[in-house]
């Protein structure tokens, strides 16, 4: 309480003064789209037409039109799934964790890293189904009382996976959508025609009393408190299918912590990626300063030491351990045949954040930019070092193998960052991509009497 | 038709809302509501909130969820017993997994059956009280009161200084 209101929003938001002006500039977002949108739009229809042509074609003529073959039976899907389940977590993390810990620089970029994370773990989720080729057979994955009393295998990793990542879209979307409600109140108040009606039925009647935000903002806090331990058991499993398996380069304990720093990581990059343009786009200079940029950067600096010291370790670890297998399979990353993944991987994770250290950089809106996606590329790379070189070089010589991903996998790939596009997309013209309300809630609140805060409410 | 009526007053700032909030329920008006665009302590403090009961849902709904998850893990187990890996057919250790995410999954669900149930949304009834300002930047304050306490409360309101007041009969 000591804290006056009157100098809140001062610090983050130097120049938003009014309450109104934050539903003006953000509910402008929802106008009609120009030009650029719609060729954006209709670059990732296109996108989404190779995706699901690929996918098509793949459940037409069999997963044999993959490169995955013995011994690389998994290979840029699952590098992908894991890809996007990682870009996931840094939403939940500026969404939930940031919150809890009262940080103020995320209410502007909350609501757009939370949409990512819903569209991220949406993508993800095709994944396994793509992997498993017989994509009709999929719903084996759920346990449901058949006529053979089978039930999954509980124990195993895989199913572990298939309840966290459900469980993770189903809450962060749940998140999500709550969130929006008040916003989509607003937009709902000065929208007309069909609009008005969609944002109506969206905002379920929402009115702002005290009822409503008393347990809203008591909600807010469980789900946020959920959703944190939820975020890091969700990369720690999907971690685990690796990790549980004897398969040298998999078989490691240091596999969590080293799997979420990396989702963080990557994540933080994407929503610096999406943002810049937002922020070009729409005009938002005053609701995205540089601090909030230097803040992100900051946390992609330090999840890239941390990714970085965990590669050191595994490297160290391997040779430390005097493991005949385990020292080959390291040596394989560096030197073998995947050797340009693996210097992809180091230089794009390790050595290219390293300017990060440096303020100009970080008060460079297009040297972040640059950096993310260098960051963005390396961690997709981190993903398939990890799944591809382990699996074509493991015990015996004889079993060794090289897996070339084809056509239809590329494509798959491809599309899948397209199709994440198509619904970002539709997220910025439908949905306020600010979060008004928590917007407001940082800002002065306007007061009659210069009153300090103590007094307003004593 | 109108069971009660009352007046809603908009406010322009944070200060008059709260000294409107606090005399009204100084001179003993039970049924005062307030609108704002974004959570404010000052007006839930002024009202005398206390904890929420979405609390209890959340508990509730994370602790079934924790039971739901090993119950489930354990009872199918024993349906078809299969020794996977050496493992006990009950092996607590590997049902952590499901059940924590059965623990999340269960709380977050039940939090938000818990919000709607007390905030009252979905809420399908126009709104009679009411104004499109307050999710932009205005606050309100609604009291109900009937003949002499209907001009005593209007009194308390003006006040403050309201941009704009308005008698409402709500129809419930």
């Amino acid at each position: 309480m000591a804290v006056g209101t009157t100098e809140r929003g001062a610090l983050t938001h130097p120049d938003v003064h009014r309450l109104d002006d934050v539903n003006r500039d953000v509910l402008k977002m929802l106008s009609t789209p120009g030009k650029g949108w719609w060729a954006l739009f209709g670059m990732c229809l296109a996108g989404v037409g190779l995706f699901l042509g690929a996918w098509f074609y793949q459940i037409y003529r069999g997963i044999g039109v993959s490169g995955l073959m013995s011994p690389v039976g998994w290979g840029v899907y699952i590098t992908t799934f894991v890809f996007w389940v990682g870009i996931a977590h840094s939403g939940t993390l500026i969404s939930a964790i940031l919150f809890l810990f009262r940080a103020p620089w995320r209410q502007s970029i909350y609501r757009a890293a939370e949409a990512m994370t819903v569209f991220a773990v949406m993508t993800a989720g095709l994944f396994p189904l793509i992997h498993v080729g017989r994509v009709w057979h999929a719903y084996w994955l759920i346990p449901y009382p058949n006529s053979r009393f089978l039930w999954p295998n509980f124990k195993s990793p895989l199913v572990w996976d298939v309840f966290a990542v459900t469980t993770y879209f189903t809450v962060s979307a749940v998140f999500f959508y709550l969130g929006t409600i008040p916003d989509v109140a607003a937009a709902r108040d000065r929208a007309t025609g069909l609009r008005r009606k969609l944002y109506s039925i969206i905002s379920l009647g929402w009115q702002g009393t005290d009822q409503q935000w008393h347990h809203f903002g008591k909600a807010y806090i469980f789900l946020a408190a959920l959703a944190t331990p939820l975020v890091l058991s969700v990369h720690s499993v999907v971690s685990w299918d690796f990790a549980m398996s004897i398969v040298p380069g998999w078989h490691a304990t240091i596999f969590a912590p080293y799997f979420v720093a990396g989702a963080i990581f990557s994540g933080v990059a994407m929503v610096i990626t999406l943002t810049v343009p937002l922020r070009k786009v729409f005009g938002l200079e005053a609701y995205l300063t540089i601090k909030h940029f230097d803040a992100m950067a900051k946390l992609c600096l330090f999840t890239s030491l941390i990714v970085f010291y965990a590669y050191l370790s595994e490297f160290f670890l391997a040779w430390y351990s005097g493991e005949e297998i385990e020292r080959s399979a390291f040596w394989n990353r560096l030197f073998g045949t995947y050797w340009w993944a693996t210097w992809t991987m180091l230089v794009c994770n390790g050595f290219v954040p390293v300017m990060l250290w440096f303020k100009r950089v970080r008060h460079s809106i297009p040297a972040l930019f640059v950096i993310s996606i260098f960051v963005n590329i390396g961690m997709w790379f981190e993903r398939y070092v990890i799944v591809v070189t382990s699996l074509h070089h493991e015990y015996e010589p004889f079993a060794w193998g090289i897996y070339r991903p084809s056509i239809v996998e590329m494509s798959i790939m491809v599309g899948s960052f397209f199709w994440f596009g198509f619904w970002f997309l539709l997220f910025t013209r439908l949905l306020p991509p600010i979060a008004i309300q928590e917007l407001k809630e940082v800002l002065p609140p306007p007061m009659r009497k210069k009153k300090s805060d103590a007094e307003a409410h004593a | 038709m109108s069971t009660m009526t009352g007046i809603l007053a908009s406010y322009e700032y944070l200060d008059s809302t709260v000294d409107a909030i606090e005399n009204l329920r100084k001179a003993g008006f039970k049924n005062v509501k307030a609108y704002a665009p974004y959570p404010e302590h000052h007006i839930e403090h002024a009202l005398g909130y206390d904890q929420s009961p979405v609390r209890v849902f959340t508990l509730v709904g994370a602790l079934t969820g924790t039971a739901a998850g090993f119950g489930f893990t354990s009872w199918t187990s024993v349906d078809w017993p299969l020794v996977v890996g050496g493992k006990p057919i009950i092996s607590i250790p590997a049902f952590v997994p499901i059940a924590f995410e059965m623990t999340v999954l269960f709380g977050a669900l039940a939090t938000v059956i818990g919000l709607f149930i007390l905030s009252k949304i979905p809420n399908v009834k126009p709104a009679v009280v009411y104004d499109p300002e307050f999710t932009a930047g205005r606050y309100g304050v609604y009291v109900e009161a009937e003949g002499a306490r209907l001009e005593e409360a209007r009194k308390i309101m003006n006040a403050e200084e309201p941009v704009e007041m308005r008698e409402g009969a709500v129809d419930a």
